[in-house]
Order: structure tokens, then C-alpha cells, then sequence
């Protein structure tokens, strides 16, 4: 939080213009009857932009009034907010400039010094005619043109200390300087020039009304083929074809998750569509194929992949051993209270003891291999002992430990 | 590397035009209707196969989030877009809202239609005084071409409104939105109740990021499938990312989810400045998330999963990238101040705790401290950690846990050097 009060000085009364009082009638009226309130800060923003730059403490009153609020909430709003100016600003400009750690190492702290010498060693206050002030502001949000500073509604980017004091030269001859990157790049390209976005056919229309293929295809064959049909960028780049046959593509095969690792089936089918390419252009061999054709060729292959994908997941990289299990709880007593383990419940505690586990040192001996026969034993099981570290927890808790909750603790990490 | 068909913002640098007509050339507002004639739930479902996971920080799915919006409810729902967009190292959202706006009011119809909303309002932080008109220019143009708005052409009244804060980062958080909205201090309410059931005016709201919402209309063109192809498994799709500090071009740019964080730089930043060898630290996701070591960065990809494994996050993809030049110190002691100043002041162990750290930190930088202290202060991290009514607790205590985890030895011979210092001016 910061420090925030108001101006010992302040005028004696506020009035909104004509026009700007027109302005918040329309823009009370984006709120809901009743919740005119909704409007405080733009309409404190619009009349701190009309007296110069800072919020007079009548325009509170005003604003509050316009509102039907109490006055107090006014000035919790005014001095909460940190854009609201509670002192004056200099009358030609105010200087932002954003300290926070993205600005900060590619050199703000030489803009600050440049404010202090030219304008007033402290923020908030003026030089000795009133015409300058500055503050440091936290993150403008334009960090990838850092350093930055904002004056008014404009920001000035990718600076350096000689820049700013040109800056503040202009700004004192009562010229606006040109906003945005002082070194004449682009918003935020690379200053080199774009790396993405050279396609032009991106920009001559031609992507207008590609995804209706789509839909015309599911509705000419709406028989048993999947819903989901081609991501238009497959077929219609000739640089993404490329790419597929090559393998560098993302969607290719080539580079789709090996081994176990679960396939997403969105995935599958891209991959499929991507296959396809390859196969059109062999059964095709340059003519078009009809959309019957098509949709067999597709459903053969996203079948074929799901049962390859399938096939990979039915081999474990582990295989499953049964671990020691006991008929009932050792030397006939109580059995250990499995529910402690953090994401083990009563359900789950019953399953184990029909399994015959008893004990936190039973689960604590398990062994990877141990795990994966367990996690067969029970339906969508897979990977849960691990992710919750039932081992590492029933170690603790055959050790006398014991937690806050009878839920268990969260395992860290 | 991700083909430029397969990027969704197509004007993000401002080149072409970025009025209606040229958006409509790129392919925004094509067959919005379409889609919406098909149904709120098959937007929803269509939303929650892509796997878009929002891209406001937290990486919540979307279209979990929207089907949580009651289906019929006597209050009236809303939509509140979040463009609050305050963390240090994210400005994304600024390129979404001054260049590819329509992309966004697009996608704004189709969100409130699904999740039967009339109203939305979007929320853009007080210094995007610019953006904010471009985005006003857009939604004007949308309203005249009858696209939104009562009796509409796509048959979903639909009002759209611009809303502006005024300088606080917590009105990021989405309970401190709806609070700012409603023309109060922007303090975070406790949930439940969560906004999905009373949120804006007390009726049912959804709040979901820019980016989020503007990439809806391309996932529906496109299908799920082809968002949910690109990128990793539950890290699917598209991503803006924004690299700023020391690399040789800082900028935004749009790449797959799970793109090696080194072939991002490489690729689009033309490497680290000075090169890899020069590398102390990056952030990878912007100022709330714990940093990452040089030797982490070379191998790490850019996805939830895989920096929320080095105990870091994703974030809002905003890598802060720090050479050995770097006071290491020093900018995670700017960082504890931003947290300091932008503390609402409503929990105790944040409001006291960002101030406390953040003097803390001051003297580490000097070097003026105990070593005892560095535990003293990863310690009251983890007493503001989790405490809080909001994550702004949490933010605030990460980057500093991730310096003492990561940079423990610089801290400890800053203090060394210091009592060596003062110690031989004692002698002398």
C-alpha cells in the first residue's frame, strides 16, 4: 500500500463542463439502474483529466454526489487508486516512468536520475516553474519496448537517458513528441523485423470461409466417420504439406509422443489428418478424390492410430508384481488407519483391505513394480500413487507420524 | 516451429489495417452466426475439447469455467473480460486490444452466448488510455454493422462495454474486478460464494482473460481439433508470449504452448544478450513466479506442466530474461516492492508482509544483514503463502522463494563481503 493524502491546497469549487457532464450521463447509463456507482472511477478520471491533470478535492464531493454516494467513499476511491493525482502535475507534462524489473534492467534507473536533475530530486513534486513533474509508477505493461515512460495518455518507449531529456525538451517547448518506440520499431516486433506473420496469403482473403469445409464434409457422409474432420491448416498450406513430409511438423507423426504417454484423441486425430496428406497424394495421384473416398481414408487411419496408440499403452514400461498382502490385520489386531494417507478416503481404504493391505509399512515396502500391479487391480487408478506419494507418506506415517487432519497432509512438491 | 496459418492474432504487430473491414479480411466475424446456431452447448463443448487452458496466469480450462454459469437463473449473467493486465513482464493483452480488437468483441459475443450472457463488460487497466479508444473504435464499428447489440444479425442481444480502472494491480484479481467494478476499492472477496454463482451485482459472472476470450472465434473456425493438435497434451494451442530484459530483440510473439523456451528466444529475440554462456535468470512467467536458473532454461518448454515441475509457472508467458550483469538482489527486491505498493491492505499477513519483505530485501541488496536472516525470510514467506484472501500473498512470496532457492550463495557473499567491508573500517 502506499501512502496517500490529499493536497493541503485545493480550489474552491468544481464543475463539470457541458460537455464532459453529457459525457457522464451516457456513461452512467452503461450500468444497470441502480448501480450507478459502477461509474465512479470514469467519471473521476474525466474530471481529473479537466482540471489539469490532478483530482481537487471538490470534484470528489461532485462526483459522489453525481453518484449518490457518501463522500467517503469518493475518497477511499480516489486515494486507493494510484492513478488518481491527489497534488498537482506539472501544467505541460507529468512523467511516468515505470521502475518495476522489466524496465529496471534495461535502464530505467537512468531515466529517474534524468528526472531528478532536470525536474525535482522527489516524485510528485514540480520544478521551480510548475511546468514538469514526475513520479515512478509501477509496470505500464509495455514491458517488451522497455524502458518506458508515460506522459498523458502516450507512451514513449524503448528509451535512453539522452532521448528522455530530448523528451523533456519538446515537452517544455510545448510540442507533443511522436508516441511509441523512440528507436522506430513497430509496436513490439523484433526491431530486426517480424520472425512470424510473413505469410501474405494470411492477409489477401483467402482464409475467408475455409472453415466451412469442414462442416460439408461431416454433412455430406454423416454415416459412422468421426465427428471431427481436418484442421484446415493441414491441406490448405503448401508450406505446412511440406513440413508433414519432412516430419518437422507439429502435428506430423513423426514427431507425435512416444512410448506410454497417454494421446489426447483431438491429437490422434490430427495426426491422422496430417497422414493424410501424404496418403492423397499417393491414392490420389493428382485427381480429386470424392468426399466418400476421403472420409474412408481418414476413419482407416485414425483407427489405425488409435490402436497403435492403445498398443503402446497396453505394454507398461513396468511390469506388475503382486507385493506382500496379508489375509488379515497382524497378530489379529486393528488394522492401521489407511485413510491418514493424504488422497486415500474410506472407499479407497475398503478396496485396499479386501486386497489384503493392513498396514502404512505394507504400502511403505512397495516397489515401482508393486505400484503398477496395484493400480491394475483398480480402474482408472493409473499413476495416482505416485502423483500423491502414497510410499513416501505411509513411510512417515509407519514411523508414529501423524498429521493435522484426518484427510491426511498434502504431499509437498 | 508454428506456421503463421496456425497463428491466431494476425495483426498483432499493427501492420495492416485494423478497422472492421480489415479484420474481416483476415477472417474475424466469418461465420459467427454459424456458430451461434448451433448452440450455447456446442460452444462450450467445443471450447472444452480444444483444451484451452485461460490465459490469464492460473491456466483454469475455459470451458470447465463457462459451463459452471447456471442454465436457468432469474438474475441476469455476465461476462467480465479481464484486461487488467498488470504483472510485471505481460503486455500481450495491450496488442490484442489496440490491433486485433475484433478478434476479442468477436469473441466476447460468442462467450456470452454461451454461457446466455446479454451484457459484458471489459475491464482495461488505466494507463491503456490508447488501447482503450482502439478497443471503443472497434466495438463502435460492431455496434454499426449491427454484429452487437439489440436485434442483432447473429439473434443474441448482446451489449458490450468498455470499463476502466485506474492504477491498482490487484483489480487483476477477479473478486477485486468485480468489487472495482461496482465502484469500490478493488479488495478481493472471499469464496465461496464464487462469481459463477454471485459475482457482478450479485448475479452469476464468468471473469476470463483477454486472450482467452479472443481466441474462442478461431478455435470454433477451426475446430477443437486442430487447437487441441498444436502444443502438448494438456497444454494445447497457441500462446502470446512477451520476452522482455536482456535479450538481443524484445517482443511479442505468437508460438505453440510447450515451444523450447530456447528455441523461443533464439528464434524470435535473436538469443541472450552477450549469448547463452551470459545467462544468470530467467523468469519465465512473469514477476509473481518463482525465477529459474540459466541451467534450467536451456532445457525447460514453455507450458504449465513443465515449468510448474521446476516449482516455477507459466504464468502469462512473460519470460523476464536476466544476464550475468544482473544484480540478482536487486531486481527480486523491485519486484518485492511492486508487491509492497500494490497490497490492498486487506489481509494482515500481506499488508505487513510485502512491506516487511521488501525491507528485508532492501538490506540484502546491501548486504547490511545477518545470514540467519535469509531463513528468517524464506520463512515469513511461507507465513504470507496461503494466508491471504487472494494469491497476491503468494505472488509476493514466490520471487522471493525462488531467489533464496536458486541464489542462496550470491545473498550469503553479499553479507560476507559487507561485515569483511565494515569490519576493516572498524580496525582502521
Amino acid at each position: 500500500m502506499a501512502v496517500r493524502r490529499l493536497n493541503p491546497e485545493q480550489p474552491a469549487q468544481f464543475a463539470f463542463t457541458a460537455e464532459n457532464l453529457a459525457w457522464a450521463r451516457e456513461t452512467i447509463a452503461k450500468y444497470p439502474e441502480g448501480k450507478q456507482a459502477s461509474a465512479i472511477i470514469p467519471l473521476m478520471w474525466r474530471a481529473q483529466e479537466q482540471a489539469g491533470g490532478w483530482l481537487p478535492e471538490p470534484a470528489i464531493r461532485l462526483v459522489c454526489d453525481m453518484l449518490g454516494m457518501a463522500h467517503i467513499r469518493g475518497m477511499e476511491i480516489a486515494t486507493f487508486y494510484t492513478m488518481f493525482q491527489l497534488s498537482p502535475v506539472g501544467s505541460k507534462a507529468h512523467i511516468q516512468v515505470c521502475g518495476t524489473t522489466p524496465c529496471m534492467l534495461r535502464g530505467s534507473g537512468d531515466l529517474i536520475s534524468v528526472c531528478k536533475k532536470r525536474i525535482n530530486e522527489h516524485a510528485h513534486e514540480t520544478n521551480a516553474d510548475g511546468t514538469l513533474s514526475w513520479e515512478e509508477v509501477e509496470c505500464i505493461g509495455v514491458c517488451a519496448n522497455a524502458p518506458v515512460v508515460q506522459v498523458n495518455k502516450d507512451t514513449y518507449e524503448d528509451l535512453t537517458a539522452e532521448q528522455l531529456d530530448k523528451l523533456l525538451d519538446a515537452f517544455l517547448a510545448g510540442r507533443q513528441p511522436k508516441p511509441g518506440s523512440q528507436i522506430g520499431r513497430t509496436a513490439s516486433c523484433p526491431s530486426s523485423g517480424p520472425t512470424s506473420l510473413t505469410d501474405s496469403t494470411l492477409y489477401d482473403g483467402s482464409t475467408i470461409g475455409a472453415w466451412k469445409k469442414r462442416f460439408e464434409e461431416s454433412s455430406a457422409d454423416a454415416g459412422e466417420q468421426p465427428k471431427e474432420t481436418t484442421p484446415p491448416s493441414a491441406l490448405a498450406s503448401p508450406a505446412h504439406k511440406e513440413q508433414v513430409a519432412t516430419g518437422t511438423s507439429p502435428a506430423s507423426p513423426a514427431n507425435a509422443p512416444s512410448g506410454a504417454a497417454p494421446l489426447h484423441p483431438a491429437a490422434l486425430t490430427a495426426m491422422a489428418n496430417a497422414g493424410l496428406v501424404k496418403e492423397l497424394e499417393a491414392r490420389g495421384d493428382g485427381k480429386p478424390l470424392s468426399a466418400g473416398e476421403l472420409d474412408k481414408i481418414k476413419s482407416d487411419m485414425i483407427r489405425d492410430r488409435a490402436i497403435a496408440a492403445a498398443g503402446e499403452q497396453a505394454a507398461p514400461a513396468t511390469a506388475a508384481v503382486q507385493p506382500e498382502l496379508l489375509k488379515e490385520p497382524r497378530g489379529g489386531g486393528a488394522p492401521d488407519d489407511l485413510s491418514l494417507i493424504w488422497g486415500v478416503a474410506d472407499k479407497i481404504a475398503e478396496k485396499l483391505h479386501a486386497m489384503g493391505i493392513w498396514h502404512f509399512d505394507q504400502i511403505a515396502k512397495w516397489t515401482p513394480e508393486n505400484v503398477a500391479w496395484f493400480e491394475s487391480q483398480l480402474d482408472g487408478f493409473k499413476g495416482r500413487v505416485t502423483r500423491d506419494k502414497w510410499i513416501e507418506q505411509s513411510q512417515k506415517l509407519a514411523s508414529g507420524w501423524r498429521p493435522e487432519s484426518k484427510a491426511g497432509e498434502k504431499p509437498k512438491g | 516451429m508454428l506456421h503463421d496459418r496456425d497463428r491466431i492474432f494476425r495483426n498483432i504487430y499493427g501492420f495492416h489495417d485494423v478497422s472492421l473491414k480489415g479484420a474481416q479480411s483476415r477472417g474475424v466475424w466469418d461465420g459467427t452466426k454459424f456458430f451461434i446456431d448451433k448452440g450455447h452447448d456446442y460452444i462450450i463443448d467445443e471450447v472444452k475439447k480444444s483444451g484451452l487452458r485461460g490465459r490469464g496466469g492460473a491456466g483454469f480450462p475455459t470451458g470447465l469455467k463457462w459451463s459452471f454459469m447456471p442454465k436457468a437463473d432469474a438474475r441476469p449473467s455476465y461476462l467480465v473480460i479481464n484486461a487488467d493486465e498488470s504483472e510485471p513482464g505481460s503486455c500481450k493483452d495491450r496488442e490484442i486490444l489496440r490491433h486485433d480488437a475484433h478478434l476479442l468483441v468477436e469473441g466476447a459475443l460468442l462467450a456470452s452466448f454461451a454461457m446466455r450472457a446479454h451484457v459484458s463488460y471489459i475491464y482495461v487497466r488505466g494507463e491503456y488510455i490508447r488501447e482503450r479508444e482502439a478497443l471503443q473504435r472497434a466495438i463502435d464499428e460492431a455496434y454499426a454493422a449491427k454484429f452487437i447489440g439489440k436485434n442483432n444479425i447473429h439473434g443474441w442481444d448482446f451489449d458490450l462495454y468498455v470499463h476502466h480502472g485506474a492504477g491498482a494491480y490487484i483489480c487483476g484479481e477477479e473478486t477485486a474486478m468485480l468489487e472495482s467494478l461496482e465502484g469500490k476499492k478493488g479488495q478481493p472477496r472471499l469464496k465461496p460464494p464464487f462469481p459463477a454463482n454471485v459475482g457482478l451485482y450479485g448475479a452469476p459472472t464468468t471473469i476470463n482473460n483477454v486472450e482467452s476470450i479472443a481466441v474462442t472465434g478461431e478455435i470454433l473456425r477451426r475446430g477443437s481439433a486442430w487447437f487441441a493438435a498444436l502444443g502438448k497434451p494438456n497444454n494445447t494451442g497457441t500462446k502470446l508470449f512477451q520476452i522482455s530484459g536482456h535479450v538481443e530483440r524484445p517482443c511479442v510473439v505468437e508460438e505453440e504452448m510447450g515451444i523450447p523456451l530456447k528455441e523461443l528466444i533464439d528464434r524470435h529475440c535473436g538469443g541472450i544478450r552477450g549469448g547463452w554462456d551470459n545467462l544468470l535468470a530467467v523468469i519465465p512467467g512473469g514477476s509473481s513466479v518463482r525465477c529459474i536458473t540459466a541451467e534450467q532454461a536451456e532445457a525447460v518448454t514453455m507450458d504449465f506442466d513443465a515449468l510448474g515441475k521446476l516449482g516455477s509457472g507459466l504464468g502469462t508467458a512473460a519470460v523476464i530474461v536476466m544476464d550475468k550483469s544482473t544484480d540478482i538482489i536487486a531486481a527480486i527486491r523491485r519486484i518485492a516492492y511492486f508487491y509492497k505498493h500494490e497490497s490492498c491492505g486487506q489481509c494482515t499477513p500481506c499488508r505487513e508482509g510485502t512491506g516487511w519483505m521488501w525491507r528485508v530485501m532492501e538490506r540484502l541488496e546491501r548486504g547490511e544483514a545477518e545470514l540467519r536472516e535469509i531463513d528468517l525470510l524464506l520463512d515469513v514467506t511461507k507465513q504470507i503463502e496461503g494466508h491471504t484472501i487472494c494469491a497476491l500473498g503468494d505472488a509476493a512470496a514466490w520471487p522471493i522463494q525462488g531467489l533464496i532457492k536458486n541464489f542462496r550463495p550470491v545473498i550469503e557473499k553479499r553479507i560476507e563481503d559487507y561485515k569483511a567491508k565494515h569490519a576493516r573500517v572498524a580496525a582502521e
